[in-house]
């Protein structure tokens, strides 16, 4: 199995402050990578890196490398736009834009010129059937997302990133602001997306990490840790800070 | 030591201050009530068909402000179009686009001096700048009124941009699209309520608006169409009601427009306060 | 020449060679006009951002042109008229055969006329901010909140009118002046005038005192009103100065209402009672007539006002900056 991003060497400061110190990882295609760790250790900024969400933020200063597909994502002549377009988000808290389903998920693909009507009906039809929330939502399309249920608002989410095409999944903490059903649900619908898409997660869950991930990655204070198997990494963890973290003696 | 009541001095002072307290509370009341009782009273009976139908004529010595009516009504639609797309497109530029705190601290600060500079000013930085080039016309009248009411568009607008939550943003940039995409179709949308409180409070300072517009609009009382009325001179209401009062001593017709003032500064304040009460609501669903 | 004739084999290898050029040259044209395609996008990008740059910058465009215009035009009376002799002249006859442009008149009615209406307004207006924001009840509260809304949105030349016609006539009859137009007057309707400003920024200020300070004081024993006044009212006191500031800003700058009850005579204010002009009402009141140096000199009167408007601005900022942290 190839890799689909390789980063070498990343460190990342918010102004003075150092949030990641020389991460180096490489992320297996079609798979689920799990993103582990106590809070504040740096994970979802390292997530953010990935698809350059964390331009959004001012003094934000990175170095090292991040490669997509062979490509610095840094590089002058990538355009954000269509990074973060092979490289989706599905972010902690539900944020459907206020508009209908459909235009939820129409979003997108109109961000990135298609006009066709039947077209979209199209990619709208298969995306939500993709995060398996089509059969909930196909007779109230033109209805307001934001009357939707939390669960479903994610799964929604969730079908707007994939209406785009990517390559890339990445989720911060998608089932965080979720009830338990809603939760599983989540990750069934995962499971099955690594069929097509690469999906890195962040989760505060360990158990979560076990029951969906391929493989998992521990950070602490800024560090990445440990990367491995998610069955090596939980069953015979090589550091001792990730024996203990795993066996709940902090965080 | 419990049931040992205050000192005299510290009662002195809770009696005082309470006093004085019920005393100005009073008096605030009662000059509200009396100005709108009062202005109502004695400028109802003067409001007559024939009145806001018609417009003045030194022949027939009657007065109308039809045409005055219709002056206010082409300002105000002036002044809205005009100083609507500046007053967003500042507002955006402020929330959305400008990353550097200096620009947007020069930027506000020129906004509140702008909204400290006294209408009369106004009037007279008009004059200079849009009458003598254009003449004396209702059209340089919406032009000064544009910089005046640009703050405050600005203001109510930027207001409401930052009640759009950031998640809304993070989740279309996540998706791909531009930063003029995603202020278009995400943010822009969100910005309603704030250009409609803006828009309401503007027209009530227009309404209320004299100093500004005496040397800029000029105080002509002739009927004409919309755009052959911004070309030419005209008084609004409230020009209209100084020069009747002042000038003519035509009070009776003062006070009618002064009736009709006060009654739509009422409803303003009422729209405002529906507007703001009923996207509150909209917004904690 | 004679066509050279294709064994089928080989027309079979041309066509698929023709395919496999034609399907190439298909996907560099398509990565061709897609990688224009993006030019073009951050082309556009930037130019809107540069149009937004534009307009956040009219305001500053404005206050600037405002300036500039103000200075050009009234420097040249003061030139002509001296420095001194402007500001410090005690006598405004303009349209005299000897024509004269002190303005020192104005400057002192603003000034008397600003300073009466904060010794009035502002006392009353405080205590009702503290009532309505300590003490009212909710439905109180809202209910003179709108009716001070209301105070507020009036438009000045109504002031004027119910001035004319009730306040004047009742000073001359009070007092037993000869004319009831006077600075007396004014000072009043700018006391009323300023009263919404005041109340709605202090009670602003008095609502954001954090409740942890009041219960402090509760708690050590003193009463309710104790309280508000000794702890809550310190605690706001910046903003309560911006809003005292922003009533200095209101009043001075007022012209049509000041216009219609305060005499619009050139006098010295020696007297409450005596018909006065304002700097507001100096510039509004001769510029429809004026002309040549008479004219230029109204603009330099427009120019003073501006700089006082100017200096009370920056104070306002300074408070509620203040306020701010």
């Amino acid at each position: 199995m190839s890799n689909i991003i390789t980063v070498k060497d990343m460190c990342l400061w918010y102004g003075e402050h150092q949030a990641l110190k020389n991460v180096n990882i490489e992320i297996p295609e079609k798979s689920i990578t799990a993103f582990i760790g106590p809070s504040g250790c740096g994970k979802s900024t390292f997530l953010k890196t990935l698809n350059r969400m964390n331009d959004l933020i001012p003094g934000v200063k990175i170095t090292g490398d991040i490669c997509y597909e062979g490509t610095d994502i840094f590089a002058k002549d990538v355009d954000v736009n269509n990074l973060r377009k092979e490289i989706g988000m599905v972010f902690q808290k539900p944020n459907p834009f206020p508009m209908s389903i459909y235009d939820n998920i129409a979003y997108g693909p109109r961000t990135h010129g298609i006009t066709n009507k039947m077209q979209l009906d199209d990619i709208v039809e298969r995306a939500l059937r993709d995060a398996a929330i089509w059969d909930e939502v196909k007779d109230r399309l033109k209805k307001n997302a934001l009357g939707m249920s939390g669960g479903q608002q994610q799964r929604l989410c969730i079908a707007r990133a994939l209406a785009v095409q990517p390559k890339i999944l990445l989720m911060d903490e998608p089932t965080s602001a979720l009830d338990p059903i809603s939760t599983s649900r989540i990750e069934e619908l995962v499971t099955e997306l690594k069929e097509k898409y690469t999906i890195v997660m962040v989760t505060h869950n360990m158990q979560q990490a076990v029951r969906v991930s391929d493989y998992t990655a521990f950070f602490l204070l800024g560090e990445l840790v440990e990367f491995s198997k998610t069955d090596d990494i939980f069953s015979q963890p090589q550091d001792k800070r990730t024996e203990d973290y795993i066996t709940g003696r902090f965080g | 030591m419990l049931n040992q009541s205050l000192s005299k001095k510290r009662k002195s002072f809770e009696v005082l201050m309470k006093a004085l307290m019920a005393v100005s509370v009073g008096l605030t009341a009662a000059l509200v009530l009396f100005l709108l009782v009062y202005v109502l009273m004695r400028g109802i009976p003067n409001i007559t068909w024939e009145l806001l139908s018609s417009k003045p004529s030194y022949l027939t010595e009657r007065i109308g402000i039809l045409p005055d009516i219709l002056n206010t009504v082409y300002i105000v639609l002036a002044t809205l179009l005009l100083v609507l797309p500046l007053g967003v497109g500042a507002a955006i530029y402020l929330t959305e686009y400008a990353s550097n705190k200096k620009v947007v601290g020069i930027i506000e600060y020129a906004a509140e001096t702008l909204s400290g500079i006294p209408s009369i000013i106004y009037g007279l930085v008009g004059m200079l700048l849009f009458s003598n080039s254009m003449g004396t016309c209702l059209m340089a009248g919406a032009l000064t009124l544009v910089i005046m009411n640009l703050p405050t568009i600005m203001r109510t607008t930027q207001e409401s941009l930052k009640t759009v939550p950031q998640s809304y943003r993070e989740g279309a940039f996540g998706l791909g699209a531009g930063k003029w995409r995603v202020v278009r179709t995400v943010v822009l949308p969100g910005c309603v309520d704030g250009v409609i409180t803006g828009c309401i409070l503007s027209v009530g300072r227009i309404l209320g608006e004299s100093a500004a517009l005496l040397f800029t609009a000029g105080f002509a009382h002739a009927v004409n169409g919309l755009i052959d009325g911004l070309a030419a001179p005209g008084a609004t209401l409230t020009v209209a009601l100084y020069v009747y009062a002042k000038e003519q001593g035509e009070f009776g017709v003062a006070f009618a427009i002064a009736a009709i003032l006060m009654v739509l500064t009422v409803l303003i304040n009422f729209a405002a306060s529906l507007v703001q009460k009923y996207f509150a609501k909209r917004r904690s669903l | 020449m004679k066509k050279r004739e294709y064994s089928p084999y080989e027309e079979n290898a041309k066509a698929f060679h023709d395919e496999l050029l034609e399907s190439e040259i298909e996907a560099v044209n398509l990565a061709r006009k897609k990688a224009s395609k993006r030019e073009w996008a951050k082309y556009t990008e930037k130019i809107i951002h540069i149009i937004f740059l534009l307009l956040g910058l009219i305001t500053v465009g404005c206050v600037l042109l405002i300036t500039v215009y103000l200075v050009i035009s009234g420097i040249p009376a003061i030139r002509e008229i001296g420095l001194v002799d402007f500001l410090f002249g005690k006598e405004w006859a303009s349209t005299a055969f000897e024509p004269k442009y002190g303005i020192l008149p104005f400057i002192l009615t603003s000034i008397y006329g600003t300073a009466g209406a904060i010794v009035i307004g502002v006392p009353v207006g405080f205590l009702t901010a503290v009532y309505l924001s300590k003490l009212a009840s909710k439905k109180v509260k809202s209910v003179m909140q709108s009716a001070v809304s209301l105070l507020a949105g009036i438009p000045s030349v109504v002031y004027g009118l119910v001035g004319m016609l009730v306040l004047v006539p009742g000073i001359r009859k009070i007092f037993d002046v000869p004319d009831g137009a006077s600075l007396f007057a004014a000072i009043i309707v700018l006391a009323i005038m300023i009263l919404p400003s005041i109340i709605k920024m202090t009670i602003t200020a008095l609502d954001a005192v954090p409740r942890e300070y009041e219960d402090a004081s509760l708690a050590l024993g003193a009463t309710p009103i104790e309280t508000y006044f000794k702890v809550s009212v310190p605690a706001a006191k910046s903003g309560i100065a911006a809003s005292v500031v922003l009533g200095v800003g209101r009043a001075i700058g007022e012209a049509m209402a000041v216009m219609m009850v305060a005499g619009n005579v050139p006098n010295m204010p020696d007297s409450l009672f005596q018909s006065v002009r304002f700097l507001t009402t100096a510039v509004s009141s001769e510029m429809a007539y004026s002309s040549g140096l008479q004219r230029q000199a109204l603009f330099s009167i427009a120019l003073v006002l501006f700089l006082f408007i100017m200096l009370i601005n920056a104070t306002l900022n300074f408070f509620l900056k203040r306020e701010k942290e």
